[in-house]
């Protein structure tokens, strides 16, 4: 009999599921659904002003305009006029008050868009102005804060530093970053019987979204359905920014009774909606002459924006990145949330990780500095310990967590072979001791990032499965498919449980209607939650299957096999249909739900202590840079990675989750400027304007290699490990790249705050003595 | 005159009536025809979601396919054209694979993730494939300059490209498409006027110069559209209704880069993309600018002439133009003259130009000027508008400056003249010393602002330190430029300087 390992079987390259539709243009996102006729449009009319009283609001001449069906306001809103992820204070409509320059005051409901934008201008409303506080510094200094300010802290910190050898402090601004996924917002509501409304929505949270919807029409959850069968890319913009778009959907559907659509241009996007928090982080380290770190205090300083969103986790997550990968014996993080008259800030991949983490990378970078060693020399001085050498309490993190597989010691190791780095290090610095103007630089930087919500009871996930009597199968779970392969690799597991092809595996839309009460596809742990939740209910079905053929064939269920496409059950050989159908006839259920929880974690988030993770995933990245001094342009010149995915389930995917957060992070840090001026107006607003890396911009030398003994110590789907967020880390190699480029111009640190813009590395090219015209006053 | 604008959509011929003349195709492919593989990610032409590609004939006949924003193309500037989009490229006829290769590549190399963009890049592709270039290595940055992409970080999508090997013989399913492609065009080709219009705005499309001045003559107020570049954001992002426009894209004779005495004289319609060859002769610095300048499907569209008209304080074309003294060519009904480019440029958003007149020529110097330099400094290296844009030209005899024409973008409310750096530098010898001390005088030619682009801090540095710059590239200590695409800039390929 032919056997062939089945297709599509995990660790294999499988393609996206999607990749044939994206290639054709067939795959359909929210705004390519073919809608009824009569399906109207919802354009938000925005606030112009950071901080104001509405005083007077005429819509009169707006609802009266050709085209236009309804003008929607907060009065029109049934049930809560909110569509916050936690905390209730985001309003959907704004009430008396506006908080920020683009935030939704009305919308207009017409028959085309053309219409609505015709009548936008003809709204009458009148506002007094407030004073605004738009900045970290503004808002440290004013007090104004969202929450109390939240304290991490192991060892002495204070004595510690009091007697280190050696002491440093100073201050990195880091700024934030637009998600830029190329699909903007976008929902469709289309009304039902009774008050029942579905709506199709580009979110990573369906539930939230079915959630708030309900609340706004005041109507039960069981009244909404969400469903999402793909996203144009997310990064953490859809986790809670698909709320108002969808909520103003559902309800202009419920006034006019009529499919309702909400789709944001590009710049009503970037106006509207959260961007990752730009951080201000002041340090004082104390450490000795070796360059072993014995304290660091850390007072990270936020800007949330006007609500909370998503901002307490993130902050938590800050703060437990602020180690990264090193084992700080006193530390002290200390977490200022500020509230500022801007858009409310979001999850973006990383989430908050990755400033967390900017913070130790600067710190130690010029620890190493000060005293003359490589910084990587200090880097490996101070990682945790080896997980074979981890014993009770010494690797433990500033919050708690002992970490017990770290593996930075093998991959920085193996890199730093294989990237050549000691030797282009020096070959870089005789170089730069040789060239005025265009100076290089090297650096390798690790990551550690701990995979889990820091959230515990969102660590859920629940899948459905049915087998149906021609041996198809039809895959769903909680989970979104944003772009990283999700879907394909939930798929892998499903048709490796049942030793079917992978095409046998019918890929369907997330929808609350099939499975409820689910998490965001969010904190890289898509594939960790829903694969397990996915493979636990092909275990269940498979398990009556056994029992079913076992009797069938005189057997024991435990030795019913299912291998390559074929199932055995004493001497008899089926194909897995021949076995489903048997089992039908039999009256076996075939469908089934699974569910996983991740164990062993907690989180006390008043003391910030707890095992918030289930493990850690590691990485590394060495980069060369170039940078003119003159202007400032710089390049990257190479990139060599290698990262720990655990046992990969599919290693094209991850390498394409590797290489594009990479790229994503180096953007952040090095082009991505975000700009408002005075009056709290965002400047940079559409790509014209806000650069995001093109084609040209990646390394022109990269190297990507998943790290070849990884393998996940904790009981994970087939020993993978989460890669979605972890990567973007990698590219604050860049950054410290670029510092070192800068180093060689004077005696001082660089103290390059980000993105490392042009402008950035010229005038801290000039302040460090580097050549080009002194302009004296300036 | 038509009403009635006729193209070739992936291979058929469509008529299209009674639509607003500011219709841009995408709205029209998405709303009106359903084909929603073009995407909308912006707007305004940065992004490349939207793009399809479409295909004319050239100035001499032979067929040249375009790779397009169709965000911001207006729907009557298709008249003549075959468009085609995502959905039209799958190849036709027995046994023919399900995928085009610029498609198959794309999944073979793991080139699309959340799949947005995808189209968009499957169509650049297919535009330089069937071009036959665009696709070596080092070309290949450039060919998808003006795509983004926010999942893959490029690496899979360059070597997607780098497999498409483009073929000398297509293969018989192109050979078919593209033969029925141009037979199309043929058949619809005509040289009447054609309007596109609902009544309230129009879209005046005319085929000779006697219509285009005949139409122009008779709305005097309408806005002339080359490549829509410009005007179409004016559309998308500002809701602006323009009553009547009027496109000098199918004027015959308008697309025509040819001699004129010691000048190329420049054409109304000629793209950036026909002009680049004439002007960045003997000029690496001209060639490299515009390789930067927006991207393939900008250079595709839009003007030399439309970039001078529209007078915006940065482009990147007029600082050059004015340091190579280039004129400018105004025509009105009756009217026609001719001033040096530099004093085009008034005022932040005013330009000489009278109602009724039209830039229809820029006229560029032929002759070699060996000391041009241009540099374009920017946040990102392709694609974005600069912080400053400076260009350097010096006429030098027995090692001393005799002339000097310096010209900076983004540091006035115009393209501008550096007069007092020149006066320093002319007289003085070659030597760096000159250029520092030009350098310091351009702090009284300027006083730059500062915007979401850069501070006017910078602004003031950078310009300074280009003038030293320049001295150096031309006292022989040139910097190696980092403007290269990412791959051709290995670290080992940097050379070295002082």
């Amino acid at each position: 009999m032919n056997e062939q390992r089945i297709g599509g079987d995990i660790r294999t390259r499988r393609a996206h599921d999607s990749a044939h539709k994206h290639v054709a243009g067939s795959a359909v996102y929210v705004d390519d659904i073919t809608t009824p006729e009569d399906t109207l449009v919802v354009l938000i009319g925005q606030s112009p002003h950071a901080h104001a009283a509405i005083t007077a609001m005429d819509l009169a001449e707006v609802a009266a305009a050709d085209g236009v069906v309804a003008v929607l306001t907060h009065k029109d809103i049934p049930g809560t006029n909110d569509c916050s992820p936690v905390y209730g204070d985001d309003p959907i409509l704004a009430d008396g008050e506006v908080s920020y320059v683009g935030q939704a005051v009305f919308a207009i409901v017409a028959e085309t868009m053309g219409a609505a934008r015709d009548a936008l201008p003809l709204a009458n409303i009148s506002y007094d102005e407030r004073p605004a506080i738009l900045t970290i510094d503004a808002a440290m200094k004013a007090g104004s804060w969202l929450g109390p300010s939240a304290t991490m802290e192991s060892g002495t910190p204070d004595t510690a530093l009091a007697g280190a050898a050696h002491t440093l402090s100073g201050r990195i601004e880091i700024g934030g970053q637009e998600h830029f996924y190329l699909e903007g917002q976008a929902a469709l509501a289309v009304p039902g019987e009774d008050r029942d409304v579905t709506v199709y929505c580009s979110t990573q949270h369906p539930s939230e979204i079915q959630h708030k919807v309900a609340d706004c029409l005041d109507v039960p959850n069981h009244a909404v359905t969400v469903e999402t069968r793909r996203m144009g890319g997310a990064f953490g913009g859809k986790e809670s920014q698909g709320n108002l778009p969808a909520v103003l959907s559902a309800l202009a559907a419920r006034v006019t009774g009529r499919p309702a659509k909400t789709v944001y241009d590009r710049d009503d996007d970037f106006m509207l909606t959260g961007k990752r928090h730009d951080f201000r982080i002041d340090y004082s380290v104390g450490f000795a002459d070796d360059g072993r770190i014995e304290a660091v205090i850390f007072e990270q300083a936020m800007r949330c924006g006007m609500s909370w969103d998503l901002s307490e986790a993130i902050a938590a997550r800050a703060m437990c990145h602020a180690d990264n990968a090193y084992h700080i014996p006193h530390m002290r993080v200390i977490s200022h949330r500020c509230k500022t008259h801007t858009q409310s800030n979001t999850a973006f991949r990383g989430f908050g990780g990755p400033q967390g983490m900017v913070g130790i990378e600067r710190v130690v970078d010029e620890v190493a500095h000060h005293l003359g060693l490589d910084p990587l020399v200090v880097r490996q001085r101070n990682f945790y310990p080896h997980k074979f050498t981890a014993n009770g309490g010494k690797g433990r993190t500033p919050y708690g967590q002992v970490v017990e597989d770290c593996v930075l010691q093998d991959i920085v190791g193996e890199l730093a072979t294989t990237a050549g780095y000691a030797a282009r290090r020096a070959e870089i610095d005789a170089f730069n001791s040789r060239n005025q103007v265009i100076r290089r630089g090297i650096a390798l930087t690790p990551v550690k990032f701990g995979i889990s919500f820091n959230t515990t009871f969102l660590n859920q996930a629940g899948a459905l499965v049915h087998v149906y009597t021609d041996g198809s199968v039809h895959l769903n779970h909680g989970g979104t498919e944003m772009g990283q392969g999700l879907n394909t690799k939930v798929a892998q597991v499903v048709a490796h449980e049942f030793q079917v092809d992978f095409d046998a595996v019918k890929i369907t839309a997330t929808t609350t209607g099939k499975v409820p009460n689910t998490s965001a596809t969010a904190a890289s742990s898509g594939t960790d939650l829903n694969g397990m939740a996915a493979q636990a209910a092909a275990r269940t079905i498979k398990a009556r299957m056994r029992t079913h053929l076992a009797e069938q064939h005189q057997c024991s269920p435990d030795s019913v096999t299912f291998t390559h496409g074929r199932v055995r059950a004493g001497g008899a050989v089926m194909s897995f249909a021949e076995a489903v159908k048997s089992c039908y006839l039999g009256r076996v259920s075939l469908s089934s739900t699974g569910f996983y929880a991740t164990p062993k974690i907690h989180w006390d988030k008043q003391r910030s202590r707890g095992r918030p993770f289930f493990y850690f995933a590691y990485g590394a990245a060495v980069t060369e840079v170039a940078v003119d001094l003159l202007t400032g342009e710089n390049r990257i010149l190479r990139t060599d990675i290698l990262h720990d995915v655990g046992r990969s389930l599919n290693p094209a995917i991850d390498i394409g989750q590797i290489e594009g957060g990479f790229v994503q992070g180096a953007g952040w840090l090095t082009t991505e400027e975000l700009v408002w001026d005075d009056a709290g107006r965002l400047r940079t607003h559409a790509p014209s304007t806000y650069k995001v890396p093109a084609c040209a911009d990646r390394p022109a030398i990269f190297n990507v290699s998943l790290f070849e003994d990884g393998e996940n110590i904790e009981d994970t789907i087939h020993k993978s490990k989460a890669v979605g967020e972890p990567p973007l880390m990698l590219a604050i190699s860049v950054l410290m790249a670029q510092s070192h480029a800068l180093e060689s111009v004077g005696d001082a640190y660089p103290m390059l705050d980000a993105p490392a813009t042009p402008e950035r590395l010229c005038l801290a090219a000039r302040r460090l003595g580097g050549p080009g015209i002194s302009l004296g006053g300036s | 005159m038509r009403e009635t604008i006729t193209f070739v959509l992936n291979n058929r011929i469509e008529q299209v009536s009674n639509l607003p003349g500011d219709t841009t195709l995408l709205n029209w492919l998405r709303q009106r025809r359903r084909l929603t593989g073009s995407k909308e990610g912006c707007g305004e032409g940065d992004c490349g979601a939207c793009t399809v590609v479409v295909a004319r004939r050239e100035a001499g006949g032979e067929m040249r396919w375009h790779p397009v924003n169709a965000c911001i193309q207006f729907m009557g500037m298709l008249e003549g054209a075959s468009v085609t989009t995502i959905e039209g490229i799958a190849p036709q006829g027995d046994g023919a694979p399900d995928l085009h290769p610029c498609q198959q590549v794309m999944v073979d190399h793991h080139g699309s993730q959340c799949g947005f963009c995808t189209p968009g890049f499957v169509m650049s592709l297919f535009a330089a494939w069937c071009n036959g270039d665009g696709l070596a290595a080092d070309e290949i940055d450039t060919t998808l300059a003006g795509n983004l992409c926010r999942c893959t970080g490029y690496r899979p999508i360059v070597e997607a490209a780098a497999a498409l090997t483009v073929r000398a013989i297509p293969p018989a399913y192109e050979t078919s498409r593209r033969r029925r492609e141009a037979e199309l065009m043929d058949k619809i080709a005509h040289d009447e006027t054609v309007v596109l219009g609902d009544g309230r705005r129009r879209f005046i499309a005319p085929a000779q110069k006697e219509a285009f001045a005949q139409a122009y003559a008779g709305s005097p107020g309408a806005t002339i559209v080359a490549g829509a570049t410009d005007v179409g954001l004016w559309v998308t992002k500002q809701n602006r209704h323009l009553p009547d426009m009027i496109w000098t894209g199918r004027v015959a004779g308008f697309d025509k880069v040819a001699k004129s005495g010691v000048h190329w004289r420049v054409g109304p319609a000629v793209t950036h993309a026909a002009a680049m060859t004439a002007l960045a002769e003997g000029r690496p610095d001209l060639a490299e600018v515009m390789r930067r300048f927006g991207s393939v499907q900008v250079r595709a569209s839009g003007t030399v002439c439309g970039n001078i008209a529209n007078g915006s304080p940065i482009g990147d074309l007029p600082p050059m133009l004015i340091a190579l003294a280039a004129e400018v060519e105004l025509s009105g009904v009756a009217s026609n003259r001719q001033m040096p480019l530099q004093d085009f440029f008034i005022d932040y958003g005013k330009q000489d130009r009278q109602e009724g007149e039209f830039v229809s020529a820029i006229l560029v110097p032929r002759a070699p000027a060996p000391q041009f330099r241009a540099y374009k400094i920017s946040k990102r290296f392709d694609q974005d508008i600069s912080a400053v844009m400076g260009a350097f030209n010096l006429s030098v005899s027995n090692g001393r400056i005799t002339d000097a024409r310096i010209a900076f973008g983004g540091m006035a409310a115009t393209p501008k003249r550096a007069a007092m750096a020149e006066a320093a530098l002319i007289g003085s010898q070659l030597e760096l010393a000159s250029f520092t001390a030009a350098a310091a005088a351009l702090a009284e030619d300027f006083t730059p602002i500062t915007d979401m682009r850069a501070s006017a801090d910078y602004r003031r540095q950078v310009a300074a330190n280009l003038m030293l710059k320049y001295g150096m590239d031309l006292t022989g200590t040139p910097v190696p430029r980092l403007t290269g695409s990412g791959g051709d800039l290995a670290p080992g390929q940097l050379r070295e300087t002082v």
